[in-house]
Parts: structure tokens; C-alpha cells; sequence
């Protein structure tokens, strides 16, 4: 896939119909194509330029400023090893070194059957369970090597299917609900509805995959700032059989 | 030039109180900077005092603080900071110290404009702290490899790190590298290391090109310039990234490791690749030109080139130029003497005249040469050939009486009048810098833009309104949106509503105008060589009724306006004046008797000698085999011409029919003046040596020998001279005035009542002009940079050379003054055209499609494919049409179709464009594989095609 599917295209439209210039919505768009794609193509950059009303290599140039824009094709899972401060004090180091023996590549690299990307990261804010990692976005806190292992092994079996949703489902941004504040979309009632902090239990297997929710569904403004607590990773739900 | 001289405010040149100094116009903030806007637009226009480094200078109010140091003679080290660009902030290189109530603070200079009382210091312990500071962070990441790079010895970054930088470096740990260079164009390599992210290339790109093909990736100290995959910068003013690059990131393939700056020798000059004129300073070493570089000329080019002019110089490669005289010896031209082939091309032509008179002989061509020679050519032509079939233009123009009668406007006239209507030519690839103009002038909201265009040109995002007419309906749409009445229905296929909206433009720009200059100006050019010019010289005229107009011509051609003023066009001569009202003053100071009547055009030239009616053609530096529009009609004129002499540098097609070839020297090998399509007049430096070539008035001088007439020319400046005197239209501009400092921008003659314009000494910014400025620095070649080689009152070398044979002109002749015939007067306007009984446009047959062909910059002319660097360039044929069109014809885009018409066929991939109107197929004249001129009846009104799928058949 390369250009925007149609559903995407008039999504993209409504995202730049919330401006008053159309350049103004590049970087929500990209995320569509990003959450489409799982990664940004040249081809999809191009007809990102084409809406816009940019040359592809202004999209390009925009996107590449952002760590978390990929341009290359990434795993199923987005391995993310924190090296910052907190984590770094906590043996984040020892920790990524380990990932990249165990995931055989080094950082930014993919595993040959397509299932790990692993990256270094700044802070993730789970400085509180440091070392911290995420795993497209869903959080695992207080690793060392071993249940770092464990985890891949989870991830591998599928046995975290419910918990972690495929690459390409992590872009959670929809402006167009967030957005509505000021707008025209949205009432009081829906803004006091949207879920301040997102219940694991939502992220349901039917709401997975890069499929759109439909019309009018509450969705998260930002990653799942409050799965810390739950996903932790702890023996008890590691050890629970799915 | 009035309307220039309000925007901007005169200050009194500190170092020398005798000159007054010329504010340029701030930049102006456009819709496309969202988000980038600076702090405030300068706009008032009121003046503020200044302390700058404890000395009060006037400033305007609003100007930036780096311009009003500038004005004031102090250097602020920059690096981003471009005068004619918008300022971003982005280098900090330009901090300096401002003092205020709460203590002073570090600024950036461009980016902050100044106040009333204002105190700064640009060279406090405080600001050189900082400049140093920025200095050390920006040479961070840059290699030393300055004895490697090609900038050296031109750096900004090496000049302003000696004189403001730490002196040594605290930084231990790696530098960035990178794959290099890479060529992100054709033309253009990148070094990315070297780059320090002023973002001068990517503004270039988008602010003032339009074509933002290139842009920063990533982030941090990984930063780079990038082009996308796949696409390169292919625009047509790539150069310029090159030129403005303060470090040596951006380098020119053909100047890339040619030479060292200081090696250059280099002379100011004007490019004569089209008729913009653009001044730029052309740089040799080893006797070889080998790089161009734009000059800030405040009217006319702002320091911009195009890629053509920039890069098409003589000595870019030798291929196919003539360097010593040739003569036919059967099939084969052979290498000759001076001597053999001057005298065998004055016999071939003696024996024309003797045996059909001056009817029987012509010159076709001329805009390749400088005014002097075109002069001397004119005059050769009706005074030792006494013929008056003399035409610069190929039948690829319009009429002379309609370009010479028409009023003018300049380029600054047009950039400030309240609407400009486009007529005819794509802009951007004929005359490119004039639409880097015009962008700008429609971006800043200073002027509104309308098209009457039969198709798409690069203009065509910036107007308010196009009218995309039916071809060979130009009149009426002229009729239509000038008329009294305004029209109920649709003319020439464009629908009322566009029209009205024209109109109200029209009446606007009248309601707007300002006291000085013109309401509308109109850029007249011809909207496709497959029509003749009759529509578009009607057109012309009924425009030319509109209040307040003024025409730019769109000729392209070099220094087509220049041959027009000089006489190279039949029924004109010398001096923008007619034959007929001419005569007697001419046959007077010439001394002898002119042509009875006009004579012929080149068209008319051909169908002669296609008859056999020619005895003797002289090809003056032109090639009617590929730029007439009907190349069957060429070839048998060529053919039919008894005795072919060309005069030209390379040799082009029809050069190869030639009986003798005579090589001229090309342009940076003389010296000379050049007209531009505004009609101003600026000096041409020569910096290389000629060779055994000469300049083509010398030619017309020994040929005149020959042929017993003493012309009695030495120099150009002898010929200027005799040009000022006799010419109408030059009277005033003299030696003086085009070499003196004001010269540098040109003369638009003729020179009003005030006298020359006395516009604009600016101070150039050395980074943003880096040969020019050299030059200014180090008083390089001081006797080269003015025209001629005397200075204003020697007159050792500018003694008139008077003609010889003729009577000395007016201004010493004395006793001979009562007899001397009245001045005559400058070519009016052509008389409206009667409405002729519409002659049958060609045969139309069943499904046929209107022809239109007009040129693009990379062509299959001879300034691009003699390039090794440019020929590649020139992009393939294709027929362009709407996508119903192929659809109907059930051709997918890319398929090859077959183009006939009655005169030939043609081969060519189709393209779809739904901005082509149906009933339309629009070929690009002559790129290299397609030869349109091979489909063209030039006696036709218009010319029909058809298409069909598959190849040749």
C-alpha cells in the first residue's frame, strides 16, 4: 500500500478542512498514513504533498524531524528500550545490549522474520518502573534481562495479542475529535464522556488492526498514559495463560 | 523609474557626501510564510535616527538593522541574511548589541528592525563575544578542507571566521560525514558537511523560485539539504543555490574543481542568453570562460540567473564552434584563411548585385549581436548591399512596427502596476528571470496577474485570471474584455463571467494606477509558432487602446530589441525610426542613397530565394532551418539561394549549407552595448581573448572594403559614438554615462527629459555577490569593468571614428546645419488593422486538432546542445493534450502517437493534461527528436493536426 485508501483520503479531508491553510494538517495526516502503512512510503509522502498543496520533500523533510515517523517498513512490534536518566541509573544499558543479542540487531534494526524493530529511546515517562520499555507504545516496566526474554517470547507466541496490538494500530491520534473543543464537532456531553485515562479493557481484540473506528466512537487523544499500572509487567499476568 | 525612487528613501553616503545612495526595498512578508513571519513588516516610511557604533546615521523606519548598517557602512557578519530575500533569524551570526531600558541584549540583526534612538553596537566586547560564539558552534560540524573546497578564497564562512571567529577550536570529537558529494540536480553537487543550515538554497527554492524541490531533513546535528528520492532540483534556477551558499555545500558541476577564485580573471557584462538582460560578472582562467555569476541589478535581474544563462557560456564546451574561416569546396567546408574568405564572400555577393541588385540580396539574423554590430550591419545592408531585406527575426516574432510603436514599460513599471496581462509566451521558459520578477511582484500583492493563454504556462498559478482562448481568436478576446459593451456570451471559447471579471480587473487597475506609472502593462509575445503574427499584432493594437497601457515586448531572443532599435528589421532604421520618414536624414549623414522601399522579411526572404529571386544570403548568426517556424519552407529557401555567407560562432544546420562561414566571436570575446526588451541600454565586458575570430562589425567593415564602401570603423566605442549622435533614440547616452556608476544598471533609452536615470548605487552584498564584489574589493581589473577603455574625459580612445565617406553629423557640421534634414520621429503605433476577411486557417479535416508549440528553456537550439553540461537537459518530445482528447483517440498517456499535418509527420509519446482545452495538441518547438517546424505551413493562419496511435507509419 502506498497512497491513502479512500477511507483515509476522506479522513485526511476532514483533517484539513479543521485549518485554514491545508498545510496546516501535514503532521495528523501523516499519522494516518503512518497508522495505514505502519511506516511513511515515498509514494505516500507524494500524495500526502498532493493534498497539502507542499512538494514531497517539504512532507518529507516535516516528518523527518519526528523520531517517531518511520520511513522505513518496521517489525510487528516496536521494541523501544529507554536510555534515558532514570532508566540509564537502573542498568538500561545492560538492558539494551541484551535486547540486541537477543533480537539480533542493533538499534533501528528489524529482525529478519519482520517481528522486532528495536530502538533506543529518550524518556518514556515510566521513570517510576525503570528500566521502562514500550512495545508499540503499551508500557513494561522494571525489566532486566530475563523478563525482557520472557516478553519477546510472549510477544512471539502471541500470547500478549490482547494487550499489544499489531505495529501499524499505534498511531492513536485523532484530531479529529481533539480538536473539537473550540470547533464545531462535539458537544459538552462528549467532552465530558471522553475517557480521561483509557481502560485496558478497551483495547479489545476487535479494535485492533489498522481498521478505522466507526463515525462518532470516543477514542484516545494520546497512548495509554494509564496502562502503566496493569501493564506492568508482572509474573502473575505473564505467567496467566491467555 | 520615478515610482522606484518613491519606495525607496535617499540617504547621503557617508564616505563620499557627493553620492546619493538608494534604500532597497525591504522584504516583504507573503502568504507563503506562515508561521515564519518576522517580528513586524517594515512598511512606514518615515526616518528614524540611529546610533550605530556611536556614530548617528538616518535609517528608515522599519529597515532591518542589517540594511541600515549597510547603508551606513558597517559590515554585521551574516550568513542567512539575504538582501533580496526574507529574512528567517536563522544563523545568529549577525547578533548585535541593542541597548534598552532594562540593559542591552544580543539581536539578531536581519531579523529585527530599527527604532527611533535606537543604540547598538556591532562590535562591543558583548556582540563579538556572541559573533564569535556562533562562529565555534558553526565550524562545530564544518571540515577544514578549505584548500580542497571550492568556496576557498570566496568563503563567507572562511572570510568572516578570519575576522570574527575564535581564531582556534575547543572541539575534539568527530565531525559529521557523509556520502559525497552528492548531485541532488544535473547541475548541482552536494557536500553535505559542509553545509551550516542557513536555509539560503531552501528559501531560494520555494520563496523565490517556486520551485521548492529541495528542503532540511532531519534534526539536530544530523540536519541536512535533501531533495526527495527520485526527484531531483531540477528547477530552472538551480544556479543560484550555488551562487548564494555562504560554505562550499552547493557546487556547479561545470565549475566544480575548474579553478581558484583568485585565479579569475573577471569583467561585468550583461547575459545576452535572452532579452531580460540580466548583469552578471562573467569570470576566465587560461583564456576559457568559466562561470557566470548574477550582479544585484536593482531594475532588472535582483542577482538572479537563470540556468540557461548561467551555464550555456562560451568554452562550456567547444562542440560544434567555429574558430577560423571556412569555405565550400564541393560537399565539404574546408578551413580557409581571413583573407580567401572575405574575398570569396564579397565576390559571391558582388555577383548578386550585379546581376539582380539589392532586391537580390538579404540578411537574415542579427539578435546575437551587440548594438554596435548590429548598427554596422544595418548600415552595410541599405548603404553597401543597398538592400533593405534585412530581419533579425526568424518569422518566430512579431512585426517590427508593433514592438518598436508600442509604449513601453520596464520590468520595475510592470512589478508595481495595479494589473499585468500576460499574452502569448510562457514566461518561465522564455524569459526566466522576468518571471521570477513577476512571481514575486503577484506573491508581495503588489500587482494582479491576467492570462489570455491558449494553455498552461508557469505562470499560470499566480493569476487572478486566466482566459484560456480559443487559438487564432485573440482579437476577438482582446475585442472582448476592451470593448465599450461588454459581451453577453462566450468569445473565443472563454465564458462571459471571465471575461467580466477581466474587465473589472481592467477598470480597477485605472481606478488604482498611481500618478507615474502605467495602469496595465501587457507582455505582448507570440502564443505559438504554429499561427502567424496577425492575430497577436491586432491584438496588440486593440490592447494598446486601454488607459494608462504599457507594453513589455516578449521577444526572447537575446538582444533582439537592440537589432530592432539598430534597424535590422525591413522599413526601419537605426534608431527606432521608420524608413519612409527616415530617409533623407540617413541618406544625409550616411552619405549615400538608402533603398527606395521597405524590403523583405525573413519569410519574404525565403519564399524569394526558394524562387530563386535571392542571389546572395547572409545568415547573421541564425539558423532558419530549426527556428523558422516552417522548416520545408527554410530548407527550400536555403537551397534556393544561390550564395549562402554565415556569419556565426558554431556551426549550426544551416551554417553547414553555408558557402563561406565567417566566425564571429561570441560574447564574452567582445565589447559592445546591449539593448533588453525594456530598451535599456548597459555595456558588454569582454574577458576573453577572440581568437582568430572577429566581432561581426569588423566583418561588415572588411566586407564593405571589399565591396568598395569604407565604413571607416575601429572600435565599438567609435561606433557608439556615431550611434549616439545620429540615433533618435540615443541621443544622451553617452561613453560616460554607460561606464560611469550608474551605467551598471543600464540606460532605458530613449533617455527622458530629466536626462539618464540616475537610479541606484547600491553597496552589493559580497555574500550574496561574491564575484562582483571581489572585484570591488581588491579593484581587479579596474580598466576592464568600464566600457571601453577610456575613462570619462580621456579621449584618446574614444575619438569618433567618424564614417570616412560620410558627412560629419550634426553637432560639428557647421556651416552644413541649414541644410541638415529634421530628427526624424520615433516609430508610432501601428495602424489599427482593418478586420481582414478571415483567410481559410488551413485545411481543417474531420478530427483535427489546433496546433500550438511555443519554446521551453531546454531546447534543441544551439546554446544548449553545445553544452556538455546542458544538452541532456532538454527533455524528450511529447504531444500534450486533454485526457478526453486521448481517450477519444484511444491513447494512453506515454503511448506513441503519429502527428501529421499536410506539410509532415511526427513521431511522439502522448501526455494527458486536463489544463489543455480539447481540440488543442501542444508540442514544445524543436526538442531534440521532434522537429514541430517539419508540421508548419508558415503562409497558414493556423495549423491542424491530426493524431493517431502507434508509431511511424
Amino acid at each position: 500500500m502506498a497512497r491513502l485508501n479512500p477511507d483515509n483520503l476522506a479522513h485526511a479531508e476532514e483533517l484539513i478542512a479543521l485549518y485554514p491553510h491545508r498545510r496546516s494538517a501535514l503532521i495528523p495526516i501523516l499519522h494516518v498514513l503512518q497508522e495505514q502503512d505502519g511506516y511513511l512510503s515515498e509514494d505516500g509522502m507524494a500524495h500526502v504533498a498532493e493534498l497539502v498543496g507542499l512538494e514531497p520533500v517539504e512532507v518529507r523533510g516535516t516528518a523527518s524531524f519526528y523520531d517517531m515517523f518511520h520511513f522505513e517498513p518496521v517489525g510487528r512490534y516496536l521494541v523501544a528500550v529507554c536510555t534515558n536518566i532514570a532508566c540509564m541509573l537502573q542498568g538500561a544499558y545492560r538492558l539494551l545490549e541484551h535486547a540486541e543479542e537477543t533480537l539480533g540487531v542493533a538499534p533501528g534494526g528489524t529482525t529478519a522474520d519482520g517481528m522486532f524493530t528495536l530502538e533506543d529511546a529518550e524518556c518514556l515517562a515510566l521513570c517510576g518502573n525503570a528500566p521502562c520499555v514500550t512495545v508499540n507504545w503499551r508500557f513494561f516496566g522494571d525489566l532486566d534481562p530475563p523478563e525482557f526474554d520472557k516478553l519477546v517470547e510472549d510477544l512471539r507466541s502471541g500470547r500478549l495479542d490482547g494487550e499489544v496490538p499489531a505495529h501499524g494500530t499505534l498511531s492513536r491520534v485523532r484530531r479529529r475529535h481533539a480538536l473539537t473543543a473550540g470547533g464545531s464537532a462535539g458537544s459538552a456531553s462528549d467532552q465530558a464522556a471522553l475517557p480521561n485515562a483509557i481502560q485496558p479493557e478497551s483495547d479489545t481484540p476487535e479494535s485492533q488492526g489498522p481498521d478505522l473506528p466507526a463515525p462518532g466512537t470516543h477514542l484516545d487523544l494520546s497512548t495509554r498514559r494509564s496502562t502503566t499500572a496493569t501493564a506492568v509487567v508482572d509474573a502473575k499476568h505473564l505467567e496467566s495463560p491467555k | 523609474m520615478s515610482e522606484t525612487n518613491s519606495a525607496v528613501s535617499q540617504v547621503a553616503d557617508p564616505a563620499d557626501p557627493g553620492v546619493v545612495v538608494h534604500l532597497r526595498k525591504p522584504p516583504v512578508v507573503t502568504a507563503s510564510a506562515v508561521g515564519t513571519a518576522p517580528p513586524r513588516t517594515p512598511s512606514a516610511s518615515d526616518t528614524v535616527t540611529v546610533t550605530i557604533d556611536g556614530r548617528q546615521v538616518q535609517a528608515k523606519a522599519g529597515e532591518w538593522i542589517i540594511d541600515a548598517a549597510d547603508q551606513a557602512g558597517v559590515y554585521i557578519p551574516r550568513f542567512c541574511y539575504h538582501p533580496r530575500m526574507k529574512p528567517v533569524g536563522m544563523c545568529r551570526m549577525c547578533l548585535v548589541e541593542v541597548e534598552g531600558p532594562r540593559g542591552s541584549t544580543l539581536m539578531p540583526a536581519c531579523f529585527n528592525p530599527v527604532s527611533d534612538g535606537m543604540t547598538l553596537h556591532t562590535r562591543s566586547p558583548k556582540a563579538l563575544k556572541a559573533q564569535e560564539g556562533v562562529l565555534e558552534f558553526l565550524l562545530v560540524n564544518h571540515p577544514l578542507d578549505c584548500p580542497v573546497c571550492d568556496k576557498g578564497g570566496e568563503c563567507p564562512l572562511q572570510d568572516q571566521t578570519l575576522t570574527y571567529g575564535p581564531g582556534e577550536t575547543r572541539f575534539v570529537e568527530e565531525k559529521r560525514h557523509w556520502d559525497k558529494p552528492i548531485a541532488i540536480s544535473e547541475l548541482v553537487y552536494l557536500d553535505r558537511e559542509r553545509c551550516i543550515q542557513c536555509g539560503r538554497c531552501v528559501r531560494f527554492a520555494d520563496e523565490v523560485a517556486g520551485d521548492a524541490l529541495i528542503d532540511f531533513a532531519e534534526r539536530g546535528d544530523r540536519t541536512e539539504v535533501a531533495v526527495f528520492p527520485d526527484s531531483p532540483y531540477s528547477s530552472y534556477f538551480s544556479g543560484n543555490v550555488v551562487q548564494i551558499c555562504p560554505v562550499g555545500a552547493l557546487t556547479s558541476k561545470p565549475y566544480r574543481f575548474k579553478a581558484r577564485p583568485w585565479d579569475l580573471e573577471q569583467v561585468e557584462t550583461t547575459c545576452t542568453s535572452c532579452a531580460v538582460g540580466c548583469r552578471t560578472v562573467v569570470q576566465a582562467t587560461q583564456g576559457q570562460v568559466t562561470r557566470l555569476i548574477g550582479v544585484d541589478s536593482d531594475p532588472v535581474n535582483w542577482g538572479w540567473l537563470c540556468d540557461k544563462g548561467r551555464f550555456s557560456y562560451p568554452d562550456a564546451s567547444d562542440a560544434g564552434r567555429v574558430s577560423v574561416p571556412m569555405i565550400r569546396e564541393g560537399d565539404e567546408l574546408v578551413e580557409s584563411t581571413w583573407a580567401e574568405a572575405i574575398a570569396k564572400a564579397a565576390s559571391g555577393i558582388s555577383a548578386a548585385l550585379r546581376f539582380g541588385g539589392g532586391s537580390s540580396v538579404g540578411v537574415i539574423g542579427g539578435a546575437r549581436l551587440t548594438n554596435e554590430d548590429a548598427y554596422v550591419w544595418s548600415k552595410f545592408a541599405r548603404v553597401a548591399l543597398g538592400t533593405d531585406n534585412v530581419d533579425a527575426q526568424l518569422g518566430d516574432g512579431l512585426p517590427a512596427q508593433t514592438v518598436l510603436g508600442l509604449p513601453r514599460a520596464t520590468i520595475d513599471q510592470a512589478a508595481a502596476a495595479p494589473l499585468v496581462i500576460t499574452v502569448g509566451s510562457d514566461v518561465k521558459d522564455e524569459l526566466p528571470v522576468l518571471y521570477i520578477r513577476l512571481r514575486h511582484a503577484v506573491l508581495e500583492g503588489a500587482t494582479q496577474l491576467v492570462e489570455l493563454n491558449t494553455t498552461p504556462t508557469g505562470l499560470s498559478p499566480y493569476a487572478a485570471d486566466t482566459a484560456r482562448y480559443k487559438p487564432g481568436e485573440l482579437a476577438a478576446l482582446a475585442v472582448a474584455i476592451t470593448s465599450k459593451s461588454e459581451p453577453t456570451g462566450p468569445v473565443a471559447g472563454v465564458d462571459a463571467s471571465t471575461i467580466a471579471s477581466i474587465r473589472g480587473h481592467i477598470s480597477r487597475a485605472g481606478r488604482e494606477a498611481g500618478p507615474s506609472g502605467p495602469a496595465v502593462v501587457v507582455l505582448i509575445a507570440r502564443p505559438s509558432l504554429a499561427e502567424n503574427d496577425e492575430q497577436v499584432a491586432t491584438a496588440a493594437r486593440i490592447l494598446a487602446e486601454i488607459p494608462g497601457v504599457a507594453f513589455l515586448s516578449g521577444l526572447r531572443r537575446g538582444n533582439i530589441h537592440g537589432a530592432l532599435d539598430m534597424g535590422m528589421a525591413p522599413g526601419i532604421l537605426p534608431g527606432r525610426v521608420a524608413l519612409d520618414t527616415a530617409r533623407s536624414y540617413y541618406e544625409h549623414h550616411w552619405a549615400a542613397e538608402l533603398p527606395a522601399e521597405a524590403g523583405l522579411d525573413t519569410s519574404g526572404m525565403l519564399v524569394d530565394a526558394a524562387r530563386g529571386h535571392i542571389g546572395a544570403l547572409v545568415l547573421l548568426g541564425s539558423d532558419p532551418l530549426v527556428d523558422f517556424p516552417d522548416a520545408d519552407g527554410a530548407l527550400r529557401g536555403l537551397v534556393g539561394a544561390r550564395f549562402v555567407v554565415a556569419v556565426d560562432t558554431h556551426l549550426n544546420e544551416s551554417v553547414r549549407r553555408a558557402d563561406v562561414v565567417l566566425p564571429a566571436a561570441p560574447w564574452s570575446q567582445r565589447r559592445g552595448t546591449f539593448t533588453n526588451l525594456e530598451g535599456r541600454v548597459s555595456w558588454l565586458g569582454q574577458v576573453t581573448s577572440p581568437g582568430s575570430a572577429w566581432p561581426e562589425w569588423m566583418i561588415a567593415v572588411e566586407l564593405a572594403a571589399r565591396l568598395g564602401v569604407d565604413l571607416g570603423y575601429e572600435s565599438p566605442e567609435g561606433i557608439w559614438a556615431e550611434i549616439e549622435k545620429l540615433s533618435p533614440l540615443h541621443r544622451g547616452v553617452t561613453h560616460e554615462v554607460l561606464s560611469g556608476p550608474y551605467g551598471r544598471d543600464g540606460v532605458v533609452v530613449p533617455v527622458g527629459a530629466s536626462g539618464h536615470s540616475t537610479a541606484a548605487v547600491r553597496p552589493l552584498d559580497p555574500m550574496a555577490d561574491p564575484g562582483i564584489s571581489s572585484a570591488e574589493r581588491h579593484k581587479v581589473a579596474a580598466s576592464s569593468l568600464s566600457y571601453g577603455r577610456a575613462g570619462a574625459g580621456s579621449s584618446s580612445a574614444m575619438k569618433p571614428a567618424q564614417p570616412r565617406t560620410a558627412q560629419a553629423p550634426a553637432s560639428d557640421s557647421g556651416p552644413d546645419a541649414q541644410v541638415e534634414p529634421a530628427t526624424p520621429p520615433l516609430v508610432g503605433l501601428p495602424p489599427v488593422p482593418v478586420p481582414s476577411p478571415s483567410k481559410p486557417a488551413g485545411s481543417a479535416v474531420g478530427g483535427a486538432l489546433t496546433l500550438v508549440t511555443r519554446r521551453k528553456m531546454w531546447d534543441g537550439g544551439t546554446a544548449v546542445q553545445s553544452s556538455t553540461y546542458l544538452s541532456g537537459l532538454a527533455p524528450p518530445p511529447v504531444l500534450v493534450a486533454n485526457p478526453a482528447e486521448l481517450a477519444a483517440l484511444g491513447v494512453a498517456e506515454g503511448e506513441k502517437v503519429t502527428v501529421s499535418s499536410a506539410k509532415g509527420s511526427l513521431t511522439v509519446a502522448a501526455s494527458a493534461d486536463a489544463g489543455v482545452a480539447r481540440g488543442i495538441a501542444v508540442i514544445a518547438w524543436n526538442l531534440p527528436g521532434g522537429r514541430v517546424g517539419e508540421l508548419i505551413d508558415a503562409g497558414d493562419r493556423l495549423n491542424f493536426v491530426s493524431v493517431e496511435p502507434g508509431g511511424d507509419k
